[in-house]
């Protein structure tokens, strides 16, 4: 995977997808030291370009690139000359020319990594694009769910909510169903694009029907701004029709696991109960989400020339 | 293709100087101290079992063996593409303040064993570090010197000493010699 | 004297009297004549050409006044020279909108002074095409506009359409108008389906455009006026005017050649690349279908390029930033005989019906004819000629197209219009 580009995990096959995952497993032991940092990418820079505020990505990006003793430098770019009127391209250029050896992005806009990637000789890592794909959060569920169920292969995924917006959603679908996943979805019909199944889901009718026997769930956060783009008529009508509760929980398998891309909606697509509850795995998430990060910057950047 | 030139130890004599090496670290050990042996990754690691194995033998002890992956340690990548995939590290027992014999197939460079010093050192602070190698072919490009060894091979610089282990060639089990095709 | 050209030995294709025939064609004066040619006269030999009446462009976009850096009269009829077109229908989204009858009489008098193809204006239907008040329909007819259009947005109130249909009538100019519900395309960026789905991209679904021309043709069936639906470009919408044909009303449409080739898959495998990025957007395999048959069985009248140039810094920026258009009139000949002729899906005659009589008849325009005393607009194609598109090669200021590094057979070998060579493959 040397030199190239994670755009979206649908470029990456089954074997590279193993590949991450196990050097992702390395990078976590290294996690779990004292002294949690190793040379290997010494002397290599890495600059996350953030076009859209997330604190929780870049500090993801940023911490997996210092524990690699990568030079990191951040830009929260929705403040800088972006607002200028540059182009993503002019911008890019700018970077090469000052010797960056990779760039993360995160833009609002669906197809902004290829777009970066084109005209960067550099690997570019999409942190998120629109609602097209977040492959390393893709990557940090394969992970915490492989962790903690060790095969993917057979395992039911419910995917919960806003299926339309939801670039996790549909890194997720990839990967999941890549690694021989079934993964179910289901939500408002608003929020439902078309050709979910093209991505490798089965549509439920309800919500019951995707979580039957589910061995993980999966609830997408809700933004507030759908209900005033009259896509769905609020939040307690979301919540009793289609969030995560209890009772709701209680119809996957005894042992299956909540997850969750955070940040919470509390009361909305999921309840306290169950966020807090011992199914859910918020924060391996979190945790994993560094260590696969770790393991994505060192297959693209370390080793030789 | 590779030319093979010499043998240089066949399996009885890979015996033999793995249980002298056993021999010695053994009678270095000073009271109180905990040994363990640390392998490093692939080669080093089989090496460290049998080790394990022939103290086991001269003391009835069952010493403790960690694995170390140095992947993530390398400086020398760069000769090295395609890139190496990493492997976890194991060490499942403090290191702190234990003496630790660690262990690879050949000394060459110095310069994994200088990774793998760095590795060891971020899991934490051991008394003493040794260095126990089956062959020891010189060209050093560091100050590193091992404490152990099978034996000693003066070797050109466009050759290569093969460690074979069943374990992880197959076959027999040897050292040869062979040497690098002309570029 | 009389000044004469002897087009020998092509294959003359003119649909308007049925014709298909190896023949000559003579000029007289700039216009086609029954005369022999006199001796000592010009020749062109056409052997192993067609010859056709001059393509006509019911639907491009030459971007004067206003937005000159992307395309201006001298630009754009020069483009459309080089593609075999002998007149185009410019649309009134310039800058100021065409609502005027100065703007109309502006554009002929630009066109004349350049010399190129005949340039058609378009009026406003409504001032500034804010879709509110009637734009001066009567006063534009007079300055010489063919039809009135808000083209690049619908006109969204239905009382203003249901009006301005009637009004337009009344002066005998047809409707051309831009189908699309902006209450469900808003935000998109690309057709809604399968394919947007993957790449993330907010969609515009089919039903945008086939809510629009089902109002407007309940509007015109009401109305009797003509009502001229712009770039059809889904299977439902196409049904909905075979089915109003069927009964009478007074509609036409019209097709692109990137919505009868390509889908929306297209900007999957370009990766993004905005030069994908079309309004009405491409559709899928089933519009394309749809599409294709509706062209050959009459359903649809015409096809038009909907050429749309844009500058480098409207299309060099991430896909839903960058502007909707395909420059289109260089290579519509060319990827029209290409994907539809020579596999055999169209017949040639009814492919150059689509492009000459056919919007002839839409805009009650006289060319589209080889019929002797018609202007001698004229265009020479050699059908086994294979040439590369090569956008920086192109006329048009837009080098923004779909079907860069495409292959195709059939070229343009040269236009005449009123007999004298505009354009000549050099």
């Amino acid at each position: 995977m040397k030199g190239r580009d994670l755009l979206d995990l649908a470029d990456l096959g089954a074997d590279e997808l193993e590949t991450v995952l196990e050097a992702a497993a390395s990078m976590e032991d290294v996690l779990a030291r004292r002294i949690k940092k190793v040379p290997t990418l010494r002397g290599r820079s890495l600059v996350t370009l953030f076009f859209e505020p997330s604190t929780r990505t870049r500090i993801s990006f940023e911490l997996a690139g210092k524990y690699l003793s990568a030079d990191v430098v951040g830009v929260n770019a929705a403040a800088a000359s972006v607002q200028k009127g540059e182009s993503l391209e002019d911008t890019a250029r700018t970077l090469e020319a000052m010797g960056v050896d990779a760039v993360v992005l995160r833009h609002r806009a669906a197809g902004a990594a290829e777009l970066l990637a084109r005209c960067l000789e550099v690997p570019v890592i999409n942190a998120g694009d629109g609602m097209h794909a977040h492959p390393t959060q893709g990557l940090l569920d394969l992970y915490t769910v492989r962790r903690r169920k060790g095969e993917l292969r057979g395992l039911k995924v419910a995917i919960i909510g806003d299926l339309e917006h939801s670039r996790v959603a549909r890194s997720d679908l990839i990967g999941l169903t890549r690694l021989g996943a079934q993964v179910w979805v289901a939500g408002p019909a608003t929020l439902l694009p078309p050709g979910l199944e093209g991505l490798g889901a089965r549509v439920a009718a309800t919500v019951e029907e995707a979580l039957r026997e589910a061995d993980v769930v999966m609830a997408l956060r809700l933004q507030r701004e759908r209900q005033q783009q009259g896509l769905i008529p609020g939040g307690e009508e979301y919540a009793r029709c289609f969030g995560l509760n209890r009772q709701r929980l209680a119809l996957a398998k005894p042992d299956a696991l909540f997850l969750h891309p955070m940040p919470l909606n509390r009361g909305v697509e999921v309840t306290s109960e169950v966020a807090d509850g011992a199914q859910a795995v918020l924060f391996d998430q979190v945790r994993a989400g560094v260590a696969v990060r770790m393991a994505v910057l060192y297959l693209l950047l370390g080793g030789g020339n | 293709m590779l030319r093979e030139k010499a043998r240089i130890m066949d399996a009885a004599g890979m015996g033999r100087a793995l249980r002298r090496m056993a021999h010695e670290i053994v009678e270095r050990e000073e009271p109180g101290e905990e040994l363990a042996l640390v392998g490093i990754r692939r080669r080093g690691v089989h090496l460290a079992r049998r080790l394990q194995e022939e103290v086991r033998r001269l003391t009835q002890r069952e010493v403790p063996l960690g694995i170390l992956d140095i992947t993530l340690y390398r400086d020398d990548l760069v000769d090295r593409s395609p890139q190496p995939e990493v492997h976890r590290t194991e060490v499942p027992f403090p290191v702190e303040g234990r003496r630790l014999v660690l262990v690879d197939d050949v000394l060459y460079t110095g310069r994994t064993v200088r990774a793998a010093l760095d590795a060891l050192v971020d899991l934490g602070r051991p008394r003493r570090v040794e260095l126990a190698v089956l062959v020891d072919r010189g060209h050093r490009e560091l100050p590193i010197r091992p404490d152990y060894v099978g034996k000693n091979v003066p070797t050109a610089a466009e050759e290569i000493v093969e460690v074979r282990l069943p374990e992880v060639d197959g076959g027999v089990e040897e050292v040869v010699l062979v040497e690098r095709p002309a570029q | 004297m009389a000044e004469f050209l002897w087009i020998r030995g092509g294959r003359i294709i003119d649909p308007s009297r049925g014709a298909d025939e190896t023949a000559d064609l003579v000029i007289r004066d700039g216009r086609l004549t029954a005369e022999a040619p006199p001796t000592g006269c010009p020749v062109l030999d056409a052997r192993g050409l067609w010859v056709l009446p001059g393509l006509i462009d019911l639907h491009c976009h030459l971007r004067d006044p206003g937005q000159e850096w992307k395309e201006d009269i001298a630009s754009g009829t020069r483009a459309a020279a080089r593609g075999g077109y002998t007149a185009v229908a410019t649309m009134p989204n310039t800058e100021p909108a065409v609502d005027t009858p100065a703007l109309v009489e502006y554009q002929l008098a630009r066109a004349a002074a350049v010399g190129g193809s005949r340039v058609l204006s378009v009026g406003a239907i409504t001032v500034g095409r804010q879709g509110r008040e009637l734009a001066p329909m009567g006063q534009l007819r007079a300055a010489g506009a063919v039809a009135v259009s808000d083209d690049g947005a619908g006109v969204e109130q239905a009382v203003v359409m249901w009006r301005a249909l009637r009004y337009a009538a009344s002066f005998g100019l047809p409707v051309l108008e831009h189908c699309e519900d902006r209450s469900l395309s808003r935000g998109g960026a690309m057709h809604r389906g399968a394919v947007s789905t993957r790449l993330g991209l907010p969609g515009i679904p089919a039903e945008a455009e086939e809510v629009a021309v089902a109002r407007d043709l309940v509007l015109a069936e009401a109305t009797g006026a003509h009502l001229h639906v712009a770039h059809v470009s889904t299977a439902r919408a196409v049904e909905l005017i075979r089915r109003a044909k069927a009964r009478g009303v007074r509609v036409t449409c019209e097709v692109t050649p990137h919505h009868l080739t390509l889908t929306d898959e297209a900007v999957a495998r370009s990766r993004y690349d905005p030069d994908t990025k079309v309004n009405p957007p491409l559709r899928t395999e089933e519009d394309v279908a749809a599409l294709r048959a509706a062209l050959a069985d009459g359903t649809i009248d015409a096809v038009a390029t909907d050429h749309a140039p844009h500058g480098p810094e409207e299309k060099r920026c991430e896909y839903e930033a960058a502007a909707f258009g395909i420059s289109g009139l260089e290579t519509a000949l060319g990827v029209l005989l290409t994907t539809l002729v020579q596999p055999g899906l169209l017949a040639p005659a009814a492919l150059v019906e689509r492009l000459t009589c056919g919007p002839a008849r839409v805009l009650g325009h006289p060319g589209g004819t080889l019929a002797a005393g018609a202007a001698a607009d004229v265009v020479l194609v050699d059908p086994r000629a294979s040439w590369r598109v090569e956008p920086e090669a192109f006329a048009s200021r837009g080098r923004n197209t779909p079907f860069k590094g495409w292959n195709l057979t059939g070229r343009v070998v040269a236009t005449l219009v009123a007999g004298k060579a505009v354009w000549q493959l050099g």
